[in-house]
């Protein structure tokens, strides 16, 4: 339980940063925050040869709001509690603040990154689902070039993402609240703060309903439908549960799964109308 | 962006890390992969920080980390450099408990005590931020720690209390001075 060992480097700039993975690529990983990738390297489930340090790095430590492009632009370092006990954030992304309680516990948030959740891109974690139910972006960001890539091309699969070994997710771009839009969030989980087996965001407007489900395909999904209601929603929320190809492991079965997806899904379009 | 080459610590050779531990500096060395939890044991001496699980699931090494709760055991000793850390020890300076362990004696809030001074640390954060919590907000807070003996209740008690005497006690100053 102990990590192996490796070369750590504390980046002090966002060069110094892009510099080391230029070098080091796929043997180097990006540390912010730790929450996610120091119980991986205490397990030994990773054993890279370098770490590259960012959660020092100052300007990749902010918080803002793009007023003209009506977006919140979370950078690198920026903790999970500096967005959350930001005083504005339920009128900025309500989505977001609706999410931070069931993100494992305040201990793990006040160290943990945003942009570092986005990176692992566990399936059943809340960040990604966030990202991808609002339609954000990542930004991408390699010593030779910079990219933006929406959320649902930046995730591919299990702990899999569009980043190339060189490449640094320099900030990520959640979409502010538009009038009219309204909101559900909720999960299923064994414990409070473990993972969810199941998770459902929702954001209704006054003709549309577009539902994200994380923790039961390799990525989150999103469907967009119009405003169903009744059984055609239950109708459509059962065929939203098969598509997903939910699977049984060690802890549920997928019928459970599929069972959770109905309930879920129906409660926070609920919540939203 | 300034062009600046970084500092590499070499894995396998031995780096000087100096913090600041409950307000008084302190140094020793490590290797770049020593966790803070086993810095602070091993090679400070603060053996008040205890390690469970080392994947940051049970919550007992909480410290607190330019004064906001963290697991030390997902953390560096390295990245800890020049940073503020804060152990149960430094909840009672002067060998006497603070409150908050006065409370958690009053409410019998521990038995054997292996996950004490993480739960400690962690309400010691979050009282500070909440001043007038629920018992809903102390349970989920309580959360992000596994105790085995007391099933929790006594723990729930423990801080509401403390909470509700420093908020009278608050009160009092304040009509002192009024």
């Amino acid at each position: 339980m102990k990590p192996a060992a490796f070369d750590y480097v504390r980046a002090t700039t966002t060069h110094e940063a892009l510099e080391m993975l230029a070098q080091s690529g796929e043997d180097a990983r990006v540390l912010a925050g730790g929450q996610s990738l120091m119980a991986v390297l205490n397990m030994r489930l990773a054993q890279p040869r370098v770490l590259v340090d960012i959660s020092r790095t100052d300007e990749l430590n902010a918080v803002r709001v793009d007023r003209d492009a009506r977006r919140l632009v979370v950078s690198a370092a920026a903790t999970q509690g500096s967005v959350e006990w930001r005083a504005t954030l339920r009128d900025e992304v309500p989505l977001l603040a609706m999410a931070f309680p069931h993100i494992s516990h305040f201990q793990i948030r006040n160290r943990g990154t945003v942009c570092g959740s986005i990176a692992h891109a566990d399936p059943s974690a809340e960040l990604p689902l966030v990202l991808t139910a609002l339609g954000g972006e990542v930004l991408l960001r390699s010593k030779k070039k910079q990219r933006v890539v929406s959320a649902n091309d930046f995730f591919q699969g299990m702990l899999m993402t569009a980043r190339e070994p060189d490449e640094l997710v320099e900030a990520v771009r959640f979409p502010l609240k538009q009038p009219g839009e309204r909101f559900g969030f909720t999960e299923c989980s064994a414990r409070h703060g473990d993972f969810a087996m199941v998770a459902c965001a929702a954001v209704v407007t006054n003709d549309a309903i577009q539902i994200a489900v994380g923790g039961v395909a390799d990525r989150p999904k999103v469907e967009r439908w119009p405003r169903l209601q009744g059984d055609d929603l239950r109708g459509a929320l059962n065929d939203l549960s098969w598509k997903l190809g939910a699977q049984d492991d060690a802890h549920i079965s997928a019928k459970y799964r599929r069972h959770l997806v109905r309930e879920l899904g129906w409660r926070v379009i609920e919540e939203a109308k | 962006m300034s062009k600046s080459t970084p500092y590499v610590m070499r894995h396998g050779e031995q780096h000087a890390v100096t913090l600041t531990l409950n307000g008084r500096e302190r140094s020793g060395h490590c290797e770049t992969r020593e966790l803070l939890s086993d810095f602070l044991r091993h090679e400070l001496g603060a053996t008040g920080t205890h390690v469970g699980c080392e994947h940051g699931v049970c919550g007992a090494c909480t410290v607190h980390v330019d004064g906001v709760a963290a697991r030390s055991c997902l953390m560096l000793a390295v990245q800890a450099d020049g940073r503020r850390v804060d152990t149960v020890e430094g909840l009672a300076p002067a060998q006497t408990l603070g409150d908050l362990q006065q409370a958690f004696s009053r409410h019998h809030a521990l038995q054997c005590g292996f996950c004490t001074a993480g739960i400690l640390m962690s309400c010691a954060d979050f009282l500070q931020r909440v001043p007038d919590p629920t018992e809903e907000q102390v349970r989920e807070m309580l959360s992000g720690h596994i105790c085995r003996c007391t099933g929790y209740t006594p723990i729930v008690a423990a801080v509401l209390d403390c909470a509700a005497r420093r908020r009278a006690q608050c009160a009092d100053t304040e009509a002192e001075h009024a």
